[in-house]
């Protein structure tokens, strides 16, 4: 198991009222800046005005895969800035420019936020992913989100397995103002997650978020338990989860492929939650991930507090990527 | 989308095969393809570039243009370059100073500090005797330090007592404290996780690396890590300084290249691997291993220096001593049944072989039976040694015996005379051939030319050229295969 499934700072403000007059793009540029700075110096430097030829693509067509993009789609997006320019003069903020352009055009039909269709009560999520991509953190933040909007939310410790992981729910659960629903460590998660179902029915709850333990898509057995989670949660409501979240951490590279393709067959997943994307260089796989599936990508984490899960937005991303101002 | 470079190289070799010796730029043809692959495995760019031009600068030259087949020289190039850059020496966690000995564990949230330190706690406690404490020092996740103290108690190592509203670097004096007083060997010390540009909780590390100077800090990394693996990895080094790496998560289907990328950058060497969720899922760093999967492809050269430890040298020369007369006993076919065995089988003999993803599956429609290797062996050693000999005297009441003796049925030991018969033919013929000195050269691992980057088959299959394989049935081989394999010849 991993340790962590990232960590929140219980600083007294709770991290809710710092920065509130910046807008989440600032934070998400801050947060992608350390990789955006890379790729601004790399294109800069390979252009203060001069001639795309085959050497000046190949180099910037490296320095896309450094931010994870992916050879393909970093093929594709040089491909696509030759076929207009080459052998043209340019300068490194035209190349940003295109690159930028192109990706928004890659991600804006993903950009979808997760909508809570209120007809449906409860609302049941599912969270799923890879151990320490940050599920529980995600939860608590979603949580807090929903709370904020007036819904009664309820949480399902679904990872019966890691030591602690109930723990952290429930500290999720007392922050947020949510009842958890929880069973001995070492409990059957389908087991959980029928019964979590069945008390938020009781109590009209708005939405109910289950945690599942974290777990790596090639282990077919775990991938299988997962599968029952949801066919038990369909015997009491045959819509049910009405979402299911996959959960990424950011710092992924191409191995997000194979997460997404598993769990998309095994779960049904209907959307994304890219994860620490505070850190440095990361988040090209997101623009990768677009292009193959095309799932909507609900929000993105930016940081540690509550308030640093942000909806995802298509231009805005693809520009702090490039290091563009708004 | 990973099965790609056994491919990928296999149409390139294609092409270098028909022209017998490679140029330079057959070589920048390979390695545009091996590019590829290692980015694909997310080898860090600066990573792949150096590693790319290394390879360069061997491949071009005599060492390749001397080789039979050059194709398999680049492959064995590139894969000694790899394990040469991961570090060709194995290192472990050390222990070995002044108890109590500190070792800091460190890394990104979500990377599997935790867990790996209660796996490396519980291996030291039991394989090297030692007394070891754990503490977390991870104030910030909720329940992060309960996690800890749980996972103790289930391996059987003591956690520093939690008392509330501690700073990291307290907590930290305190755990030597206690260390010291209560005669620990060793204290791991589990760091919260942070982003590599986190400057205060790195700050906060460096304090208690200066308080305590730990013996080991070790990274704990993430092995689905992409590109960013370089960036975390020197950060971490820079302003903490590490001692080496621990890699999480290898169990995953990722290709590892985040391995090579961090090994290279820092110089720093790979210490230790998670490899599952359990408690005792660790293990020691093999270069050659992860060298293998980054690659993605099979692993001619281990095939051949599996073979040749597996295959005893003076009884491969006593052998082809008596095939070049023509004698093939039903003990020499049990030899090679064992050998065939040792090596992993039919199936593991195609895993190490790149560009066998095709292969191996038209041999699961092709009905090899693994567990015929064994049965085969069985009839052989309830015979008597006379028999074994001379198979001729093998009459339907002897059958019998070797049939209930072996647990086999009589036509099994039909079945096995023919084969041996066969077998012994096709030897005699390769004896008349001037055979002894050519089986030889086959059992050097020689690489027959013409293989798509296969070939080179070992002894153990060497000797068993034409007669088609014991277990094969009269299926054969599926089309395709290389020259040298032991198939059934037309």
């Amino acid at each position: 198991m991993s340790d962590a499934d990232s960590f929140e700072t219980p600083s007294p403000d709770g991290g809710d009222g710092r920065d509130q007059g910046k807008g989440w793009f600032a934070r998400l540029r801050e947060g992608l800046s350390k990789s955006s700075r890379r790729l601004v110096d790399g294109i800069s430097s390979l252009f203060t005005k001069r001639k795309l030829d085959s050497a000046t693509l190949e180099e910037l067509e490296e320095l896309l895969i450094t931010a994870d993009l992916g050879v393909t789609t970093a093929a594709k997006l040089t491909q696509n800035l030759a076929r207009d320019k080459f052998d043209k003069e340019v300068t490194g903020d035209e190349v940003r420019e295109a690159f930028a352009a192109d990706i928004a055009a890659i991600l804006d039909p993903v950009a979808r936020p997760l909508t809570i269709d209120a007809t449906q009560k409860p609302f049941v999520i599912l969270m799923v992913g890879v151990n320490g991509s940050g599920k529980t953190t995600t939860i608590g933040k979603l949580a807090k989100r929903f709370r904020a909007e007036g819904r009664s939310v309820m949480l399902a410790a679904g990872d019966t397995f890691r030591a602690a992981a109930i723990e952290q729910l429930r500290a999720w659960g007392e922050r947020v103002g949510a009842p958890v629903v929880e069973k001995p460590h070492g409990t059957e998660a389908a087991a959980l997650a029928f019964d979590a179902l069945t008390r938020a029915k009781a109590e009209g709850t708005d939405v109910l978020l289950i945690d599942t333990a974290g777990r790596l898509q090639n282990k077919s057995l775990l991938m299988d338990e997962l599968a029952k989670v949801v066919r038990v949660l369909k015997k009491q409501d045959p819509e049910a989860p009405h979402a299911t979240v996959l959960v990424l951490d950011g710092t992924v590279g191409q191995n997000a492929h194979s997460q997404l393709k598993v769990f998309k067959e095994m779960v049904d997943v209907t959307g994304l939650v890219v994860t620490k994307l505070d850190g440095s260089a990361r988040g090209g796989v997101v623009v990768a991930l677009a292009e193959t599936f095309g799932l909507p990508v609900h929000a993105v984490g930016v940081g540690e507090s509550a308030d640093d899960l942000r909806p995802f937005e298509a231009r805005q991303y693809a520009r702090s990527l490039m290091g563009l101002e708004g | 989308m990973f099965d790609g470079l056994s491919e990928r190289l296999g149409s390139v070799f294609d092409k270098l095969r028909k022209r017998g010796a490679l140029s330079e730029s057959d070589v920048d043809a390979a390695l545009r393809e091996v590019r590829v692959a290692l980015l694909e495995a997310d080898v860090a760019l600066p990573v792949v570039k150096q590693f790319i031009e290394k390879v360069r600068v061997r491949a071009v030259g005599s060492e390749v243009i001397k080789s039979v087949t050059p194709g398999q020289m680049v492959v064995k190039i590139v894969n000694d370059t790899l394990v040469e850059t991961l570090g060709s020496d194995s290192q472990k966690v050390s222990v070995s100073a002044t108890a109590p000995v500190p070792i800091l564990m460190v890394g990104l949230q979500g990377g599997g500090k935790t867990t790996t330190t209660a796996k490396l706690a519980k291996r030291i406690a039991e394989k090297e005797r030692k007394k070891v404490l754990m503490a977390s020092l991870d104030v910030t996740r909720p329940a992060a330090r309960e996690q800890l103290k749980m996972l103790g108690e289930q391996v059987g190592v003591d956690t520093l007592p939690i008392v509330p509203n501690e700073s990291a670097l307290t907590i930290a004096k305190r755990a030597m404290t206690v260390g010291r007083l209560q005669g620990y060997d060793v204290v791991f010390l589990d760091t919260a996780g942070r982003t590599s540009i986190d400057e205060a909780l790195m700050s906060e590390v460096r304090a208690i690396r200066d308080q305590v100077k730990p013996h080991e800090t070790l990274l704990v990394a993430d092995a689905l890590t992409g590109q960013d693996a370089v960036t975390t990895a020197t950060n971490f080094d820079e302003r903490v300084g590490l001692t080496g790496i621990v890699l999480t998560r290898i169990d995953g289907d990722s290709r590892g290249g985040a391995a090579l990328s961090m090994r290279a950058i820092t110089g720093k060497p790979i210490k230790a691997l998670g490899v599952g969720e359990k408690v005792d899922e660790i293990e020691d760093f093999h270069p050659d291993r992860l060298a293998n999967r980054i690659l993605g492809m099979g692993d001619v050269v281990s095939l051949v220096e599996r073979a040749a430890e597996t295959i005893k040298e003076d009884e491969a020369e006593r052998m082809a001593a008596r095939m070049a007369k023509g004698q093939f006993t039903l003990d020499d076919m049990a030899t090679q049944l064992r050998q065939m065995r040792q090596l992993g089988g039919l199936g593991g003999i195609l895993g190490m072989l790149p560009g066998v993803g095709k292969i191996q599956k038209a041999l699961a429609g092709a009905n090899v039976d693994e567990k015929m290797f064994s049965r085969q062996e069985a009839i052989i050693t309830s015979m008597t040694k006379a028999e074994r000999k001379n198979p001729q005297v093998m009459n339907a009441s002897r059958k019998r015996r070797v049939a209930s003796g072996s647990g086999t049925q009589v036509q099994d030991i039909n079945r096995l005379l023919k084969q041996h018969m066969e077998m012994s033919k096709m030897m005699k013929k390769v004896g008349k051939m001037g055979g002894g000195k050519a089986m030889m050269g086959m059992m050097g691992g020689g690489m027959p030319p013409g293989g798509p980057g296969g070939g080179g088959l070992p002894g153990g299959m060497g000797g068993l050229p034409g007669g088609g394989l014991p277990g094969m049935g009269g299926g054969g081989l599926p089309p395709g295969l290389p020259p040298g394999f032991p198939g059934k010849r037309k």
